[in-house]
């Protein structure tokens, strides 16, 4: 009897071993694509740290921007980066508070995102700022009549617990690390043995984390919906034909949990084929994720069409003038590529089972997140160059909004770093949770504390 | 050494500048009489009265000798603290009379010139407006509008754009962060930013800020309308009411129900003014409570040919 018992134990100390092995071993190594990679990603960045410092020197008329579009490719690039970031909130927490046991494999992956998102976001609005050196003035004079005040206080509250649930769920797998991955640089080990907090892996303390990050995902969903409600309030608590409307909250979160659930499959995708993680990464992963991913499309295109065909019916004297150019003025190729290749046709593909496949599902997903990108720019710009008032009086390049050289340069960095940060982290940390796929396969805290 | 000679005499020329811009703000402030009374023997009554306006707006006469020139704070500090509280017992408006605008633009040229200005920067815009297609077509001098519920003021997460007590909305680039929130949320359009260096930014090195011209510019800052307000502390009207050849611009106190035409320099009843031509505000619905007031342009003395307007 008790030999049987041993015997079965054996079974699972050996299989956890397989699946340790198996998700550290991309770790650390990296081949010569990886360090082009990081080098393409590096010199984007770098070019668009050198783009800023000229900023700097000659003021924010090194980009496009004028006094008619005040705003551009920053804000829209901002508008972005925090729709991507919603994708933690939306799979760590809404799936897996409902238990749904084909999220734990992807949690780590969302939660990186988000994190490397928000911080960019958190960047690059200080970018768009004519005097980045008075930054401080929001907290010396910080007037909480403004929406810009509510939206650093979420965006930072998000960013805080978002870093905490990819760290909480990473403690246990850094005991693993320190006793599986010992072939790593000093200070890799010297920052496994600090960041492990001495985890014991004690089913006290199992009971603790899980219950700890349990209270996070529960907290981390008003504020998500907080940072992208904000946000759009950016747009909607003006006057402005475009942006008067008062579905921009919902229509922003729906939009966001669309990209972020595209760019998860982007990132499953990639860490699949090139990490072989076909056993952590299934095709039911995929197909999940397909239909997720219909399901976030088909609400938004529900507010697109709210969005747009109220004031279309209407045609208001200023809605109209931001209307017509939309569907067929100066922005009408933009708009209807955004539309119908960046939504109707993935959520008319993903509809068939065989689009739900790994490859086609990932070039669809490549498709959605560049068409959000450019959604961002289409409900930023268009209406700032249609006011109220005739635009006269000005320079010819006022009439039109194109970013510069610069303004691209550094969004690209800024989508650049937030790839850099993500590439980085899955060679230091394993990108697939250890503990929790090993307790899903029966694996008890006696054998993973081995 | 001829390169040195050069800087000094670039110095010597700002110094100049400063002076001179000094000595018309001194001579403006306390008047002409006052400065040639500084010679006089202080200890002898003169006899000779002259009149000087107090503290609450009061004209009193006093002996000349009893007059001295007091030294003008002109740090920015002070500036600042007057120039955020704004004038007691004021509430300023505009009336722009739409049917005698001719487009003279002299009221643009002045306010660019005063406000150190790029050409393609506008505290006042002269727009050509066609309302529809069977309408025609006017020149609508369009400011800040200073409104009473100024979106501009409710978004800025600063307070470096704020309302003082006489109505006027005014920016402070010392505090103004370039955000850029306020340019949005104008549905006027009315404010612009300093993408580049501000126009002459050398000569102005040395100015202390007045928060109620909005000069020296900031490179980075939003610059606006200010009504005039240094113009108004003073008791004057407005760059641009007063540059108006074409008697298009009334401005006053609502609380004294008063308006001065700029060009005529006639006063009339604020109340009267607007009931008989009609008086409008700009959009009105969207609940800004603009202190611009509009007269329409009937009987215009110049109607514009369409030059197809932009819009």
């Amino acid at each position: 009897m008790s030999v049987s018992i041993n015997k079965v134990e054996e079974n699972k100390t050996e299989r956890l071993k397989e699946i340790v092995n198996h998700l550290v071993q991309p770790m650390g190594k990296s081949g010569i694509g990886f360090k082009i990679w990081i080098a393409f990603l590096s010199i984007l960045a770098i070019a668009a740290l050198a783009m800023y410092i000229k900023q700097i020197q000659e003021g924010l008329s090194v980009t496009a921007m004028r006094d008619i579009a005040s705003w551009g490719i920053y804000i829209s690039n901002f508008v972005f980066l925090v729709a991507v970031s919603l994708v933690g909130s939306l799979i760590t927490a809404i799936l897996k508070l409902n238990k749904i046991k084909w999220a734990t494999s992807l949690t780590r992956i969302s939660e990186i995102i988000a994190v490397a998102a928000v911080i960019f976001a958190l960047i690059i609005i200080v970018v768009d700022m004519g005097r980045p050196e008075r930054l401080l003035n929001i907290f010396m004079y910080g007037r909480l009549q403004s929406p810009i005040v509510w939206d650093i206080i979420v965006v930072n509250t998000y960013l805080v617990i978002s870093l905490l649930l990819l760290y909480l769920p990473l403690i246990p797998d850094l005991a693993l690390l320190r006793k599986y991955k010992t072939d790593v640089p000093k200070w890799q080990s010297e920052l496994y043995r600090i960041l492990s907090l001495g985890w014991q892996g004690t089913d006290e303390q199992y009971k603790i984390l899980k219950k700890s990050i349990n209270i996070l995902m529960v907290l981390i969903i008003p504020v998500a919906f907080a940072i992208h409600t904000v946000t759009s309030w950016l747009f909607a608590s003006t006057l402005r034909p475009g942006w008067d409307s008062t579905i921009f909250g919902p229509y922003f979160i729906a939009g966001a949990f669309m990209v972020g659930a595209a760019a998860v499959v982007v990132a499953m995708y990639i860490f699949r084929v090139k990490y072989n993680y076909q056993c952590y990464l299934t095709d039911y992963h995929f197909n999940m994720m397909g239909k997720l991913l219909v399901l976030t499309s088909l609400i938004y295109l529900y507010f697109n069409v709210n969005e747009f065909m109220v004031p279309f019916y209407k045609m208001k004297t200023a809605e109209s003038s931001h209307i017509k150019g939309l569907f067929s003025g100066e922005f009408s190729m933009m708009f209807w590529m955004v539309q119908i290749l960046g939504m109707i046709i993935p959520i008319i593909l993903l509809l068939f089972k065989k689009f739900r496949k790994p490859k086609p599902m990932m070039i669809i997903a490549v498709i959605v997140v560049i068409g959000a990108f450019f959604k961002r720019y289409l409900i930023v710009t268009p209406t700032l160059l249609h006011p109220f008032l005739p635009v006269q009086n000005y320079p010819e390049s006022y009439h039109h909004y194109v970013p510069s050289f610069e303004e691209w340069t550094i969004t690209l960095g800024s989508i650049a770093g937030v790839l850099l940060i993500i590439s980085v982290f899955v060679k230091i940390f394993p990108i697939i949770p250890i503990w929790e796929v090993a307790h899903e396969e029966g694996i008890d805290n006696d054998i993973l504390n081995k | 050494m001829e390169n040195k000679n050069s800087e000094n005499k670039k110095k010597n020329s700002r110094r100049e500048f400063l002076q001179k811009l000094g000595l018309v703000g001194m001579s403006a402030f306390v008047g002409q009489s006052i400065l040639s009374s500084c010679n006089n023997d202080k200890a002898t009554v003169t006899g000779k009265k002259i009149k000087v306006l107090n503290q609450n707006h009061q004209l009193v006469e006093v002996d000349a000798s009893s007059v001295t020139p007091i030294a003008i704070d002109e740090t920015t500090d002070y500036l600042q603290k007057q120039g955020r509280e704004g004038l007691e017992g004021k509430k300023f408006a505009l009336v722009v009379d739409l049917s005698k605008c001719k487009n003279a633009r002299k009221c643009m040229d002045t306010c660019q010139s005063v406000h150190q200005l790029r050409p393609e920067q506008h505290h006042l815009n002269v727009l050509l407006m066609k309302d529809n297609e069977h309408t025609a077509s006017y020149y609508m001098p369009k400011h800040c509008q200073h409104c009473d519920n100024p979106p501009c003021v409710k978004v800025c997460p600063v307070e470096a754009t704020f309302k003082r007590k006489d109505g006027i909305v005014l920016i402070d680039n010392e505090r103004c962060i370039g955000c850029r929130f306020c340019i949005a949320a104008c549905p006027y359009s009315a404010r612009s930013f300093n993408w580049y260096e501000p126009k002459d930014a050398e000569l102005y090195a040395d100015v202390p800020y007045d928060i109620e011209k909005n000069v020296p510019q900031r490179k980075g800052t939003v610059t606006k309308c200010t009504f005039s307000a240094d113009c108004l502390r003073e008791g004057k009207l407005p760059y641009c009411v007063s540059a108006c050849p074409n008697s298009v611009y009334y401005f006053g106190n609502i609380y004294e129900d008063s308006v001065t035409n700029g060009t005529s320099g006639e006063t009339v009843v604020l109340s009267k003014l607007l009931a008989e031509n009609a008086g409008y505000r700009l959009m009105e619905d969207l609940g800004t409570a603009p202190s611009v007031y509009y007269l329409p342009p009937k009987d215009r003395t110049l109607i514009p040919v369409d030059e197809s307007s932009k819009s």
